[in-house]
């Protein structure tokens, strides 16, 4: 049955529009509904989840307008019209975005829960970069942002930085770091794993 | 039959995880994750838990909440399906009015929305009665008793020669005691199940590292017959052990789906509540006693371990377990004893005894390193034992010094100048440490593996196994493959699910270990009983119940962890910029998902060592930290440039495969690296865990 028959509340439901990875909705939420919980539990797109609810991990990032948002700290009722693209949204057919290569070429992840966010985080970090903004590390706050422009011990500073609200318990930090210069064009770290 | 080792092919060599595609575009399925695979659509349930620590529910009013649209039922003790075998405490959920500990399960409301859900559980009305013996929460309130056996079956008291007497004769002594906070395994994946009771089948997808586990310990407890419970957990966001057993959640949720009467049931655990529901590392005080001569050489070794459970079920800590196996000396001695609670029940953390002992038993041996004036690596070498200390067995394949000996290299330990609190970097005091690590080679009996030929050279390879996020479905293709000398795209395998042959937990970094002989075991079958061409349809099951190679040896994997660390002069702020792990495991298996299992476990020991603290109210019991925001976990922009390397080895002792688990060694010793680097960075020992900077603000 659809989710505007059973699974609501009489009385506490309003309409939004959702766009979401290029699929349009109407979909009835109450009021209290979160986007995260209106994307899962209303849309059934389970490619965004849920850490912790609390906007404290960032498992439930989206590109929300083409910028990186939680979906936990936002209510549903206040973006009707909005377009969302979550992780399964980012590539073309099927085909992988770059970023999420990456990561596979990187093993970026282990458990893959906080996976779609960290590689939301990673695409909308990277335009945001683009787009000149500086982080807390950025030494020149006037100047043009380049990753790289700062020497090669910046270039993770300033990824590490702009990634920290995304928590991965598995501690695939450094594959994600790598994943995401791989993705940025950066040169790769050397890394020399098994010996005799 | 059992498995003999097969040669390696794919095994030893990268392949990319198989899961991967899922992972990165999020449509893999975790355990809530299944609404389009319902007959209809679930109804959400939503924990009630009790606010004081020692008492008993009187009543529990559902009246506002029923009277809130989309409320749909509120279940209490009153109401609640009775178990058939209630035995175990801390599954017995809403079976009688007693209140345990503060977060307790005393009421499950379920509604059609999760927000009705939610604002349900908040109108419940819950009288408590407290009990009128003051409840017990933290250490200092109750006694300590000499428990029957630690976790995992040990001995909870050894003692080998006369350590008060070596003590006396010893020229150097070490005597200083260690602890640790109650730390929270913190998946990033919260617990949760989907579950449906149709009549006669309970049907749970779970997030578990078990599914045989949880079905049969389910299962029995609710009195349903073997089979009826089925447990599937095709993707599992993580765990550390707290998903290890079935905690107080997953009986929840089984029990509304009982009440729910063929609708399907959804209950997430709030990262709150977790804090309470699903396990914890207790916290650990650790007396540590080191007798040497003037050059290092034990003469004495003890370790009593203090640590906490909770009255209604017993879980010790085996804190002390790797203090009987590291180093050789002649008196030797260690004891656990346990303080029993009025808290939630702790239970397996990543590497439980060995990360909080290795620390304290590291952070000794770096004080015996300072007092004797010998390198920290050298008194490791001159107290490396012939055979187990413990058993008197011969070790398989211990190659400690190995592993210090080249992270030396790798890491500049030659050029260390061993004067502690001299390094200064601008602000920053600037400092190196070094501990070994250890983590037994477990093995797990009575895995079942069912490989059946599909033509053509393919085959279909079904365990109940569960991929938590350790690489398993890679692996045990790659093992599969080999078994049966075919390339890993033959293989079809299938796991995380009770329909599948019987498997044991993924915990005790015994996962690959135990699945893969069974793998093993059945690829051998199946080409003894039908040749290396079977036709298609043609299967072979077979249950492996051990490996005797490794009788009478003592099997252990080792490492060596460095950390640098720097110390803000004036905040006592404490960095770590780079660390190096060396490990001895056996043959690795798969590089790639091998060295993220390894970084994982140094981060996690990261974040033990500079972050991880939970703190209990003294005067209620709950635990005050109970989010990602106050329990901090370490982040990105707390992790420096980690590297790991691993010998070149096989150990067909330990396995057929020649490996050794890998799961929990990366958290062991990493904290006391960071610990011991601290101390060289500023000349104050810290002997207790976090490493906060008020430490160094002296």
């Amino acid at each position: 049955m659809p989710p505007s028959v059973l699974g609501t509340v009489a009385g506490m439901e309003t309409t939004v529009r959702l766009t979401v990875d290029g699929t349009p909705h109407e979909v009835s939420v109450d009021t209290r509904t979160t986007l995260l919980d209106a994307l899962r539990e209303r849309l059934d797109v389970h490619t965004v989840k849920k850490g912790c609810d609390h906007g404290q991990c960032g498992s439930c990032t989206v590109l929300l307008d083409d910028r990186r948002h939680l979906t936990c700290l936002a209510l549903a009722v206040s973006y009707d019209g909005a377009t969302i693209t979550t992780a399964d949204g980012l590539g073309e057919g099927d085909d992988l975005h770059p970023v999420q290569q990456a990561f596979l070429n990187h093993d970026g992840y282990q458990c893959g829960y906080c996976t779609p966010g960290q590689v939301c985080s990673a695409v909308g970090m990277l335009e945001e970069v683009k787009q000149g903004h500086p982080s807390h590390v950025t030494e020149d706050l006037e100047a043009d942002v380049d990753l790289d422009a700062e020497g090669e011990l910046m270039v993770d500073e300033e990824i590490k930085e702009r990634m920290s609200g995304n928590l991965c318990r598995c501690g695939a930090y450094r594959g994600i770091v790598d994943a995401i210069r791989e993705a940025a064009g950066l040169e790769q770290h050397e890394r020399q794993e098994a010996g005799a | 039959m059992t498995a003999t080792p097969i040669r390696p092919r794919s095994m030893g060599t990268h392949l990319t995880r198989l899961d991967g595609h899922e992972k990165v575009t999020g449509v893999a399925a975790y355990a809530v994750e299944h609404a389009l695979d319902l007959p209809e659509r679930p109804l959400h349930a939503w924990l009630v838990t009790s606010t004081i620590a020692r008492g008993t529910v009187e009543r529990v009013d559902a009246s506002d909440a029923l009277a809130h649209p989309g409320v749909v039922q509120v279940l209490d003790h009153t109401s609640a399906r009775r178990l058939a075998k209630p035995d175990d405490a801390e599954l017995a959920v809403l079976q009688d009015d007693a209140i345990g500990f503060r977060g307790q399960i005393v009421a499950v409301v379920l509604a059609e929305t999760s927000e009705a859900a939610r604002e349900g559980a908040r109108l419940v009305r819950v009288h408590q009665t407290p009990a009128a013996a003051p409840a017990e929460v933290v250490l200092d309130d109750g006694e300590a008793y000499a428990p029957e056996v630690a976790n995992a079956g040990h001995e909870p008291d050894t003692t080998d020669g006369d350590v008060d007497a070596a003590l006396a004769g010893a020229a150097v002594v070490v005597d200083a005691t260690y602890t640790t906070p109650h730390e929270f395994n913190s998946p990033m994946e919260p617990h949760a199940v989907t579950a449906v009771w149709d009549g006669e089948h309970l049907s749970m997808w779970d997030s578990t590292q078990s599914v045989h586990g949880v079905a049969s310990v389910i299962g029995r407890a609710l009195g349903l017959e073997r089979g009826k419970t089925r447990v599937r957990a095709p993707y599992v966001g993580g765990g550390f052990g707290s998903k290890g057993l079935p905690h107080a959640p997953e009986m929840a949720a089984a029990l509304a789906a009982f009440a729910a009467d063929g609708r399907p049931v959804q209950l997430a655990v709030t990262r709150q509540q977790m804090f309470s529901l699903t396990g914890y590392r207790t916290q650990t005080v650790s007396r540590f006693r080191l007798g040497a001569e003037p050059d290092g050489r034990l003469l004495a070794l003890s370790h009593d371990a203090l640590s906490q459970t909770s009255r209604y079920k017993e879980f010790v800590e085996q804190t002390a377990t790797s203090a009987r196996t590291m180093y050789a000396a002649d008196a030797r001695a260690t004891t656990h004893r346990v303080v029993p609670l009025d808290v939630a029940v702790p239970a397996w953390m990543r590497a439980p005894g060995e990360m909080p002992g290795m620390f304290a038993q590291e952070v000794a041996m770096d004080e015996l390193a300072v007092a004797c004036g010998v390198d920290p690596i050298q008194l490791r070498l001159r107290n490396e034992p012939d055979v187990d200390p413990d058993t008197g067995n011969l070790f398989n394949n211990r190659r400690l010094l190995e592993c210090l000996e080249r992270g030396a290299a790798r890491f500049g330990w030659a050029e260390r100048d061993p004067e502690p609190g001299v390094r200064l970097d601008g602000d920053w005091r600037v400092g190196t440490g070094v501990a070994s690590a250890s983590y037994p080679a477990l093995f797990m009996p009575g895995n079942t593996t069912r490989i059946q030929a599909l033509g053509e050279g393919r085959y279909a390879v079904s365990i109940g196994a569960v991929d938590i996020g350790t690489g398993a479905r890679t692996v045990l293709t790659q093992i599969a493959a080999d078994a049966l000398g075919v390339e890993p795209g033959r293989i079809e395998l299938s796991l995380g699910d009770t329909e599948l042959p019987k498997a044991t937990v993924a915990g005790g970094s015994a996962g690959t270990s135990s699945w893969g002989t069974s793998i093993v075991l059945a690829a051998q079958q199946l080409r003894a009983d039908h040749g290396d061409d079977p036709d298609a349809g043609v299967e072979t099951t077979a249950t492996s119940e051990g490996y005797p190679d490794m009788e009478n040896l003592a099997l252990h994997s080792f490492g060596a962890v460095f950390a640098e660390t720097r110390v803000h002069r004036w905040t006592g702020e404490v960095r770590v910029p780079r660390m190096l792990g060396v490990y001895s495991v056996g043959r690795v298996i798969n590089p790639t998902t091998a060295r993220s299992q390894f970084l994982g476990g140094l981060v996690m020991g990261l974040s033990g060592a500079l972050f991880e603290e939970g703190y209990r109210d003294p005067r209620f019991g709950h635990v005050v930290t109970q989010d990602l925001a106050t329990y901090h976990v370490a982040s990105h922009a707390d992790v420096g440039d980690l590297q790991v390397e691993w010998l070149d080895e096989e150990d067909t002792a330990a396995t057929p495969m020649g490996s050794r688990g890998i799961g929990e060694i990366g958290i062991v010793g990493t904290a006391a690296a960071i610990a011991n680097a601290t101390f060289h960075a500023t000349g104050t020992r810290v002997r207790d865990l976090p490493l906060t900077a008020d430490h160094f603000l002296t």
